[in-house]
């Protein structure tokens, strides 16, 4: 039986399962609405629409919730970048994934409770929340709310211009999740990441 | 002289001012003597009766907006090419209120100036409508046309809002004025917003679709269906306008859709000039891009994981 960690609070984990809820609906509807077809649709449209717009609601609340909870709990000390040396972390981190899994070695930088992320996820959690998200939000709210976007940005249709910003954020946050949950499974076993944002302890390699 | 050669440019611009107003009215009638009463609120005459000018409202019905008469289609036309040479007499008689109006046809069919557009196929398929077929065949075409101030919206190009607020006009100026709508019926209206309240960002779609687009059968032969379906054939399938064949292609956007759809790579990309429909405008590199991508990620994360599976078993 390894060792375990407590990195994980009931906050983040609430916050965590009901993200991917809302994640997981808004990719489903907004893919059936980008490729909507009356032959063979993934959701009925208006089903798609609803629940983008309930789920996009969702998601800007919680991401609220986390943004407050951020600034106020200790949490935020894991986002905090230290860049001097970031870029030999990052290829030390990323030579491990690429070599150092394969041979068997030990993660270069295992999970503490001063830093639950490794350089390489701590960069992603930041580009995502901190530049994906408010981008997936600012764009998100004026397409429910389409009579607010301006009908030309220098020539360009704002409408179209807000939409492709949108979906393109919406792919590149698709990307990560794919991502998120296949390097999930790096743990110490193949689960024990999935049991630790369940139960909050982090079992160590 | 000095004073004469500044006042020149003055004069220049008053008399090209001068020649411009005298080219513009060649093309309007003079219609000025039956607008004196029709082009006011109020109409004031002479009463030979009591010696007296009255002053009398004029009934809405009869009011022309000598405005939008001038910019209408018919400007060139006196009143009285259409109407009763009697009209020129005041007070009309009362007997001129049967007389029989002209019908678009009566002008439009049958003349090769206008085969292009196709009148009668306009004219069958309005005979096909609800409006005719639910009217006893009392529904005529300036009950959605005015006469007095038909303007060409989608023909002249303009752009797309403007298209759609003419044409949204014409069936609001009914569906939304219950004595217009009195003319044929005895109940009243029913709230537009109320109705159509299933449909998302309702505003939005009033504001950039016309009402014909979902309520009218699409024909290729003329340029604006005329075959007004009954409310329950009407589209409410979102996809059939939301989608890569969106019907909207044949209908609002049919004239403009011969321009180069395929330049900018974006599916039905004539509807990116003035808006977006997500499901129709999609863009092909995008696409490919996004999914060449995505199939690398998985692609390299699959060989990560049997890599590591079998080094796993090894071990």
């Amino acid at each position: 039986m390894s060792a375990k960690l407590y990195l994980y609070p009931i906050w983040v984990r609430v916050w965590h399962v009901l993200n991917a809820v809302f994640f997981l609906v808004l990719l489903v509807s907004g893919l059936s609405m980008q490729y909507s077809n009356p032959d063979v649709p993934l959701l009925p449209f208006n089903v798609a629409v609803t629940s983008h717009n309930v789920a996009g609601l969702g998601l800007f609340i919680i991401y609220l919730c986390f943004l407050i909870l951020f600034v106020f709990t200790s949490n935020r000390k894991h986002y905090k970048i230290e860049f001097k040396g970031l870029f030999g972390r990052l290829m030390t981190q990323m030579r491990y994934y690429i070599f150092g899994v394969f041979k068997g070695e030990k993660p270069p930088f295992p999970a503490l409770e001063e830093a639950k992320f490794n350089p390489l996820q701590q960069v992603t959690y930041v580009a995502v929340l901190f530049v994906l998200y408010p981008i997936l939000i600012i764009t998100g709210l004026p397409l429910m709310f389409p009579e607010f976007i301006i009908d030309d940005f220098f020539g360009i249709g704002g409408t179209l211009l807000t939409a492709l910003l949108h979906a393109t954020a919406g792919f590149l946050a698709s990307l990560f999740l794919v991502i998120h949950l296949y390097f999930a499974t790096m743990g110490a076993r193949f689960f024990s990441n999935y049991k630790s944002i369940v139960n909050g302890y982090h079992e160590l390699h | 002289m000095i004073q004469k050669i500044k006042k020149l440019p003055i004069c220049l611009i008053i008399c090209l001012t001068i020649v411009n107003i005298g080219i513009q009215a060649q093309d309007v009638a003079d219609n000025s003597q039956c607008l004196k009463c029709h082009g006011q609120v109020f109409y004031e005459y002479h009463n030979e009766w009591t010696d007296q000018v009255d002053r009398k409202p004029l009934n809405p019905f009869h009011h022309i907006d000598s405005v939008k008469l001038h910019s209408s289609v018919h400007k060139m036309f006196a009143c009285v090419d259409c109407h009763s040479m009697e009209y020129e007499t005041f007070p009309h008689s009362g007997e001129l209120r049967l007389e029989e109006k002209y019908q678009c046809m009566d002008c439009h069919g049958g003349d090769d100036t206008f085969a292009k557009y196709n009148f009668e196929g306009i004219e069958a398929a309005f005979m096909e409508s609800v409006h005719y077929k639910k009217s006893d065949e009392r529904f005529n075409c300036w009950m959605c046309h005015d006469a007095h101030g038909y303007e060409l919206a989608l023909r002249e190009d303009k752009p797309i809002v403007e298209v759609v607020s003419a044409s949204n006009g014409m069936c609001l100026s009914c569906h939304d004025n219950k004595f217009k709508y009195g003319l044929l019926s005895d109940e009243e209206p029913s709230d537009i917003a109320m109705i159509h309240s299933w449909l998302p960002n309702q505003a939005r779609h009033f504001n950039k679709v016309r009402c014909v687009d979902c309520h009218t059968k699409v024909q290729s032969d003329i340029l604006i269906a005329h075959n007004i379906l009954p409310k329950e054939e009407a589209v409410n399938d979102c996809v059939q306008c939301h989608s890569s064949n969106s019907v909207l292609m044949e209908s609002l956007y049919a004239h403009r859709a011969k321009e180069s759809r395929a330049e900018s790579g974006f599916l039905n990309a004539v509807v990116l000039n003035e808006g977006y429909i997500i499901g129709a405008n999609r863009n092909k590199v995008l696409n490919y891009v996004s999914i060449g991508l995505f199939g690398l990620v998985i692609f390299g994360l699959l060989v990560h994981l049997v890599l590591r599976l079998i080094l796993i078993k090894k071990k």
